[in-house]
């Protein structure tokens, strides 16, 4: 199938984000940190003042008109969320981040995890989705199982099939590596899971919701975490999808709050979904931040961001293989989405980063929170430039002339 | 600060000075010291960043010294600096060094993320040094 034509006009999507203006060390700022996290369009800073400025209440409690107004708000934003990953309103929880969701999920299903029995995870995954499940392993003597990845940086097909078995009782991974850029078949895995167990399916999906059209349902997904603050929203908001039914069973994560229905001297009731794993007065700016960010992101088309994605990702492989002293991390462009982890021979990626950042150019340099899966790597670090729908080829070009000035530094 | 420059004061290509090159590629008093007084092995695991320093001591002095590692230019470079820096100084000037002195000694300004790297060699001479008045007080003590 030919690929959909590229309607995106990077100029114009460029004016929407006033960060991209300024300059630094007196060149135009070239970001590509987009895996930490994205840059915010005009109207989601302007939506989360208006809130401040014109309906800033709590949610959920006060009859006032404010009140009401900030309740609908939040609630629709909600619902934007369920929409654009195919979900029910009930389904969709709002968290402060990736890892809170993650963490919640550790702690509540963690309560039906008894000795011997199993967690898979990968070696690619960031700390936020192996600790959590590390330390529920330890605590209740389960067995943590690692699913290996190839030479290429791909999950190993015999590891999974080996790894996941009828002990199995959640199974946890990312959509997209967020150092090798892998693109996990995320659909065929959780079919697997259900064929072979009867473990809950986890996606972590911080990286791939902010690039690709992340459909619970095709996914074969029991739940799935990310991030507002990575998909042009702000910081502090978080969302985790669960399937009705499970979330239903589920024991809350905090007590207090908007997750009450009615407290007794002797025992409580839990609130209905979604606000049953809502406890306390939630990030309703960031909440409702969110909700425009997704606005923004329909606007533009997701079908389209992912075109321009896998565009910038492929012309990014192209130019950087070009250099001959650089090592690049993970699989073919065709095989991975959003991002580039390389190194430069003989140069520690903090100085790759900081000669880059002398020339405006914004890049990662780290374990990006990833240190098992640099082990498996045999690196202590990796430089990472990771791309969104404001990047242009240009600023690749530019990359591109960066690791040649790192190269020259050093020789 | 303006929004149209926001300089970062520590970034651009004067923390990449030759010298700190020069002995980044070719670290002064390279390599380890077999049965040294002071054997003592710091790392950042945050980077990566890793220096093991072995140091011989003469009458409260250091008498010789030598250092091997991997890591950033500047965690290196600041390493092979203080190589050449400590050597035959009294113990309690070397305890006294600080942030500072590695900041002047690398002639350059260390942002706040860069400090770790910075002051990883003189952490690792420092605790080195305790290590070995504690054992030397032992052995006095049991005396």
């Amino acid at each position: 199938m030919p690929p959909a034509k590229n309607f995106m006009d990077i100029q114009k999507i460029r004016k929407d984000f006033p960060i991209l203006q300024i300059k630094i060390n007196g060149k135009k700022l070239v970001y590509l940190d987009n895996a930490a996290t994205s840059q915010k369009p005009k109207i989601v800073i302007d939506g989360i003042k208006d809130y401040y400025e014109h309906y800033n209440a709590n949610v959920h409690r006060s009859v006032h008109k404010l009140g009401e107004q900030a309740t609908a708000a939040y609630e629709t934003a909600h619902k934007k969320v369920a929409d654009f990953i195919n979900a029910d309103f009930e389904e969709v929880i709002f968290t402060k981040s990736t890892t809170e969701s993650l963490n919640l999920l550790a702690y509540s299903l963690g309560n039906e995890i008894k000795e011997n029995d199993e967690i898979v995870i990968t070696q690619m995954e960031h700390h936020s989705n192996f600790v959590p499940w590390q330390q529920l392993a330890i605590r209740k003597k389960a067995r943590l199982r690692v699913i290996e990845i190839d030479q290429n940086g791909l999950l190993n097909e015999n590891s999974i099939i080996r790894n996941i078995t009828k002990k199995a009782k959640i199974v946890a991974m990312s959509h997209i590596s967020n150092v090798l850029g892998t693109l996990n078949d995320v659909e065929k895995i959780g079919r697997t899971v259900k064929e072979k167990s009867n473990a809950y399916f986890i996606v972590d999906a911080a990286q791939s919701v902010p690039h690709m059209k992340a459909d619970v349902k095709k996914l074969n997904c029991d739940f799935m975490a990310f991030s507002g603050h990575k998909l042009l929203g702000p910081t502090g908001i978080g969302v985790l999808y669960g399937k009705n039914e499970i979330l239903e069973k589920m024991e809350p994560f905090l007590y207090g709050g908007e997750m009450i229905k009615e407290v007794t001297f002797k025992n409580s009731k839990w609130n209905s979904l979604p606000w049953k794993f809502e406890a306390g007065t939630p990030n309703i700016a960031q909440g409702i931040g969110l909700g425009i960010a997704i606005d923004y992101l329909n606007h533009i088309g997701m079908e389209n961001i992912t075109h321009h994605g896998n565009e910038l990702v492929k012309y990014a492989m192209k130019r950087l293989s070009e250099i001959k002293e650089i090592e690049i991390y993970g699989p073919d462009a065709e095989k991975r989405s959003g991002l580039v982890s390389f190194n430069v021979k003989g140069v520690h990626a903090h100085d790759t980063a900081q000669i880059l950042d002398s020339e405006g150019i914004a890049v990662r340099a780290g374990h990006h929170c990833a240190m098992p899966l640099h082990s498996v790597l045999g690196i202590a670090a990796s430089a990472r430039a990771s791309f969104y729908l404001y990047n242009c080829k240009e600023e690749i070009d530019k990359l591109a002339s960066g690791v040649e000035k790192v190269i020259k530094v050093f020789k | 600060m303006s929004q149209e420059s926001l300089d970062s004061d520590y970034a651009g290509d004067g923390i990449y000075r030759e010298n700190i090159i020069d002995h980044y590629k070719h670290p002064h008093n390279h390599g380890l010291i077999e049965h040294a007084h002071i054997k003592r092995t710091e790392n950042n695991p945050f980077c990566g960043d890793a220096v093991t320093f072995t140091i011989n001591i003469e009458k409260d002095k250091i008498k010789e010294v030598k250092f091997m590692g991997n890591g950033c230019a500047i965690s290196q470079a600041a390493a092979s600096i203080l190589t050449d820096e400590i050597k035959n100084k009294n113990l309690a000037e070397v305890k006294n060094i600080s942030m500072e002195d590695i900041v002047n000694m690398l002639g350059i300004e260390i942002g706040p993320v860069r400090t770790k790297c910075a002051v990883l060699g003189m952490v690792a001479i420092k605790e080195g040094i305790k290590e070995f008045e504690g054992k030397e007080r032992n052995k006095h003590d049991k005396k």
